[in-house]
């Protein structure tokens, strides 16, 4: 017999793991076995410490510390004609390393190759900006600081670019809630009736399923209106059956072509006949 | 063929129709609705559809209007994220009363399958809603029904009633 397991926020828990899946893994190469990017690794390696490199996905990964990121890209960029920055981020690792890793994609056009420099930065630390190399970096690097709250230095205009200006926290972090904390959850109550406001709009409802039937002040039910706001728990909803126009009966010229339906003078068969 | 001679002897004998105020000045506001050109997100496209000559708004005397100081309806039409909800608050109070709300597609509603920190669980967080509009986009016909329904709900309640401000608070 399985061993009985409590049943409470089963639904909130992962419900299925698969016990023989095996997180894949890139194959990695060497970097020799491409003479392009040998020759890109070893030029690099006299200007900066590449602390590792391997080929993956057909991409050159050169893993540099972080304060040789401008003259790492700047050598990319002017000796081996990597002249497009592609994509520019940072991956939480906090939990696990205590940091971020930061990584530059870059592209060239000239050799139809794609490079990725990776760095490692501790929490709390900031790195410098590549904005004056590329211009791409402007809203990348602001992107970063918003998501993850890494800054970047000498950044032309260091300020958040998706979330507003006065929102607290860093969503992209591992640690932020997917539903917002306190500040976020009540974000767009603070701003526009204050804090007071708080008490008279509520919590608000992330059931998705959550229907109230007895909440007369946001919804009605159609052909059942009541006034705003009416009280109709515990049975003091007003009958209002559904009319039709014929309820009275129907008369052409005063003949009765359709006689109205009496409740009272019914009578109910107590057997099948 | 429009008649100029006025019959004495039919419709009660005088050139008079009987109505009371509330039924003419609603006839009008239910029949020259006026929409704010203001869109969000996918629903918005079809709220453009419905606006335009297949389905058509202007039949209903509805014409979208591209400041919230001539509009009397504002359809919220699709995502909205903590960073507009401001916005909305702000074209919302710029509208002059009598002025009525349509939430449309489940974003508007509930926040819909944005259960997230940066959307708002529902517009009527931040104004007051009149109709509220399922689907996801809701079809056009969807939205025309929604603004009969409006409608109704206009010709259904004393006209007074439309020029007391409603408030969320």
């Amino acid at each position: 017999m399985r061993a009985y397991q409590p049943k409470d926020n089963v639904q909130k828990k992962s419900y299925y793991n698969d016990r023989f899946y095996v997180t894949p893994t890139l194959a990695r190469k060497s970097v020799y076995d491409d003479s392009v990017f040998s020759n890109d690794y070893l030029s690099l390696t006299k200007k900066v410490t590449v602390n590792d490199v391997y080929l993956e996905l057909d991409h050159l990964v050169l893993w540099i510390n972080p304060e040789d990121n401008i003259s790492a890209i700047k050598h990319a960029k002017e000796i081996l004609a990597y002249d497009f920055l592609v994509e520019l981020s940072a991956i939480d690792y906090v939990a696990t390393k205590g940091g971020f890793e930061i990584f530059y994609e870059m592209l060239s056009t000239s050799k139809r190759k794609r490079l990725r420099i990776k760095t490692f930065i501790k929490e709390g630390t900031a790195i410098e900006s590549v904005n004056p190399l590329f211009r791409m970096a402007d809203w990348s690097e602001r992107e970063m600081f918003d998501m993850f709250g890494i800054v970047a230095n000498n950044h032309p205009y260091m300020k958040r670019i998706l979330m507003p200006e006065d929102w607290h926290g860093h969503p992209l972090l591992k640690t932020y809630p997917l539903h917002g904390d306190e500040a976020a959850r009540w974000y767009e109550v603070d701003k526009i009736f204050g804090r007071e406001a708080r008490e008279t709009i509520g919590e608000e409802q992330r059931d998705s399923a959550a229907i109230d039937r007895y909440d007369t002040t946001r919804f009605s039910r159609l052909g059942h209106e009541v006034p705003f706001g009416t009280d109709i728990r515990d049975g003091k909803e007003p009958d209002t059956p559904v009319r039709y126009q014929e309820d009275g009966g129907i008369k052409i010229f005063g003949i009765p072509l359709v006689t109205p339906f009496d409740e009272i003078e019914t009578k109910n068969l107590k057997e099948r006949r | 063929m429009a008649q100029h001679e006025v019959k004495y002897l039919s419709n009660g004998g005088a050139p008079i129709a009987l109505t009371t105020v509330d039924k003419l000045v609603n006839f009008g506001r239910s029949n020259s609705l006026w929409p704010m050109t203001y869109g969000l997100a996918c629903c918005a496209i079809e709220m453009m559809a419905t606006g335009a000559s297949r389905f058509d708004f202007d039949r209903f005397g509805t014409i979208f209007r591209a400041s919230p100081r001539q509009s009397d309806v504002l359809v919220i039409a699709g995502t909205l994220t903590k960073k507009h909800a401001e916005f909305l608050r702000r074209l919302y109070d710029q509208m002059p009363d009598p002025k009525w709300v349509i939430s449309m597609g489940s974003c508007a509603n509930t926040g819909g399958m944005f259960n997230t920190y940066a959307t708002v669980q529902g517009a009527d967080r931040v104004i007051p809603v009149d109709i509220y509009l399922p689907g996801c986009a809701p079809r056009p016909e969807t939205l025309q029904f929604a603004l009969m329904m409006l409608q109704k709900k206009i010709r259904s309640q004393p006209c007074s009633l439309a020029q007391k401000a409603k408030r969320l608070i």
